[in-house]
């Protein structure tokens, strides 16, 4: 039976700690005057001309729109592409509103300033969690989704590592855990990482009223939030426990006798519910923070990055176990083609990536594009263009040839490439609707990042060994055995 | 291919896929060389199991698509900015580096394009399958339901085939 050595737990459990007292001392940090970022946000609005700054409040977010409408900074001819929709009208409209607005935030921009930005270095611990904890359940429910997968296609030759998707999958209860504190902290308004929790935010009589937000209320409202997280905790945790039950019950019964009928039932309804879950999740916890805007591939987009990060840490797991000799029935045709599967579901999510970012760059209406231009400002560019580099271009250099996905070097090196890359994609999907320019890779961030991580190897660790590595009793144990290509 | 013409040869025939594939591991086993196997349809692991070279075409396939990738390059450049500028999608930027996102599914499509069918063609110039090419395969039969194994002829060849399964042995 496998266990986690002395030493790496000494070091996961050190992680956890250390990391833990980053957070605290990132929640006990006051960014607004820790940073200097009143003199860079000084430069950024020279740079961009107020736009994108508070992208996801309202009326500034207008303000911003219109501004830059005005000015032509979204587009030369925009007017001219627009005049036959009925969006013109609104737009007309609204540049005279927004005038109006848009002249308000010339003058007052640094009273504006000085209130967002101090709002947004709020927000920064808790936004350093959230990024930790989404990319961290990704791992665990993209593992979950790919367990599912392997009973619901019946496949023969990941019999060998299915211990190891389970104990991944089992993980995706700790960070739905945290991600429900995260809630319950944002309706008692301890952070506004979620713009749309704000009182007052569908009242007309109130100073926060947001048309565009108040008819979204009927899904994005608090107690419906938590009932949400609830449940994808049930559906996402509850799944994994069972698929752990039964191949754990299997191993139990006699020679000859499985349950892969029952795994494949539940797995077939479990696939039903993820897809639905997948992405409702992906727009409750991800999408409403930037609340004006929406895009109809995001739940796609989420998933994409979910899959690849959790077959990454798959292929990482597995290395490690081969190494120690705790797997020897997996060989290098099981990781070549996990390694195909990191390859071709990065090259997934950037067709994802791209449909996204096309679709709205190409029709360029401004409620759209105001996200994508938050993110190519001056500050957020490295970021956005290196992690796109990260997730594709290097999968796609390293990991194309044969070869390089059965030697070790290659593979663990891609993976944790893989690996930053899509945690700079959370990163960057999170910080400029919660934190705008305030944001920095400092204690919240690395702090949420050495908890989370030494957390997941303790308790993927404890699930490993609790059980054999090798299933005796799945009917495809053989089959996978021979594996070979 | 062609150039397993030799005098001495013996052929022998199979009727089931893994009885060739597993004829070809213990007559090499044996230190028998096997110059070529025929059958309807690719076998899984014959190509390892005969100790067959890796195939370049992958590489071939890489340089295509990168090839393909160039021409798109050009040829959206050459066609939208430069010989008629077009106003793309409202933006009459009319440079190739603004405006390539739109050009992105042509690049995709014409590396394909490129490495699909430079690399087929690839493939019947180096087996020489051109129209009109004379079949080369010896015996019909390896186009329906039997396997050939095709060796020079030896000491105790023929009885290693014999025991490997072979259900007809032709010296040629």
């Amino acid at each position: 039976m496998f266990e986690l050595p002395k030493k790496i737990k000494m070091i996961a459990a050190a992680l956890t700690i250390v990391g833990l007292g980053l957070l605290v001392i990132g929640f006990n940090t006051d960014y607004s005057q820790a940073s200097d970022g009143h003199d860079d946000h000084a430069v950024a609005q020279k740079d961009h001309d107020a736009l994108s700054t508070h992208g996801d409040y309202p009326g500034e977010a207008h303000a911003a729109m219109i501004q830059a409408a005005l000015t032509g900074e979204l587009d030369d001819s925009h007017a001219g592409t627009h005049s036959d929709h009925d969006a013109h009208a609104e737009v007309t409209h609204e540049l005279e509103e927004g005038h109006a607005e848009a002249s308000h935030a010339e003058h007052a921009v640094d009273s504006h300033d000085d209130h967002g930005a101090a709002r947004h270095a709020e927000n920064r611990p808790w936004a350093g969690l959230l990024v930790n904890t989404i990319f961290f359940l990704s791992i665990g429910l993209g593992a979950l989704f790919f367990l599912a997968i392997q009973y619901a296609a019946q496949v023969g030759w990941s019999v060998g590592i299915l211990r190891v998707m389970e104990a991944m999958a089992l993980w995706v209860g700790i960070p739905m855990l945290v991600m429900f504190f995260i809630g319950i902290a944002g309706s008692l308004h301890w952070h506004h990482l979620y713009h749309w929790m704000l009182e007052g935010i569908a009242d007309p009589a109130s100073a926060n009223y947001d048309k565009i937000i108040a008819g979204k209320v009927a899904w994005l409202n608090a107690p419906f939030f938590l009932a949400r997280t609830v449940i994808y905790f049930i559906i996402w945790a509850g799944a994994a426990y069972l698929f752990r039950r039964n191949s754990l019950k299997e191993d139990a019964m006699s020679k000859g006798k499985n349950l892969f009928f029952t795994q494949r039932k539940l797995a077939a309804t479990f696939l039903v519910l993820y897809a639905v879950t997948s992405s409702t999740s992906a727009w409750d916890f991800i999408m409403s923070i930037d609340t004006h805007w929406f895009s109809t591939m995001f739940g796609w987009y989420t998933f994409a990055g979910m899959f690849v990060t959790a077959l990454t840490v798959m292929n990482l797991i597995v290395m490690y176990l081969r190494l120690g000799g705790h797997m020897p029935w997996v060989n290098a045709n099981h990781q070549h083609d996990l390694g195909k599967f990191m390859f071709a579901f990065s090259v997934f999510w950037t067709y994802l990536w791209f449909s996204q970012y096309m679709l709205i760059w190409y029709s360029n209406i401004p409620e759209e594009v105001t996200y994508f231009m938050n993110r190519f400002s001056a500050e957020y560019k490295p970021i956005f263009i290196g992690m796109v580099a990260l997730n594709f271009l290097l999968p796609i250099l390293v990991l194309m040839s044969r070869d390089s996905k059965r030697i070790f070097g290659f593979l663990s090196l891609a993976s944790v490439f893989i690996l930053a890359g899509h945690w700079m994609d959370h990163f960057i999907m999170v910080m400029p609707g919660t934190v705008g320019y305030e944001f920095g890779f400092g204690y919240p961030e690395l702090g949420g990042l050495l908890f989370y991580l030494g957390l997941f190897v303790l308790v993927v660790g404890h699930f490993l060994g609790k059980a054999p590595l090798a299933m005796k009793n799945h009917p495809m144990v053989k089959e996978s055995k021979h594996f070979h290509q | 291919m062609a150039h397993t013409e030799s005098p001495a040869l013996v052929r022998a025939l199979f009727t089931d896929d893994d009885v060739v594939l597993s004829a070809v591991k213990t007559l090499r086993d044996k230190g028998h060389s096997i110059s070529e196997v025929y059958s309807p349809f690719p076998i899984h692991g014959l190509d390892k199991a005969m100790g067959l070279k890796e195939t370049r075409l992958a590489i071939a396939s890489f340089i295509y698509g990168l090839i393909g990738l160039t021409v798109a390059i050009l040829i959206t450049w050459y066609m939208m900015n430069s010989n008629w500028a077009q106003d793309i999608g409202g933006k009459p930027s009319m440079s190739w580096g603004k405006n390539m996102p739109s050009f992105v599914p042509t690049m995709f499509e014409l590396t394909v394009f490129f490495a699909a069918h430079l690399m087929v063609w690839t493939y019947f110039i180096v087996n020489k399958l051109y129209p009109g090419a004379e079949a080369q395969n010896p015996d019909p039969r390896t186009t329906d339901d039997h396997f050939m194994i095709e060796m020079p002829a030896g000491k105790g060849v023929i009885p290693a085939l014999k025991a490997a399964g072979a259900i007809e042995i032709i010296e040629a």
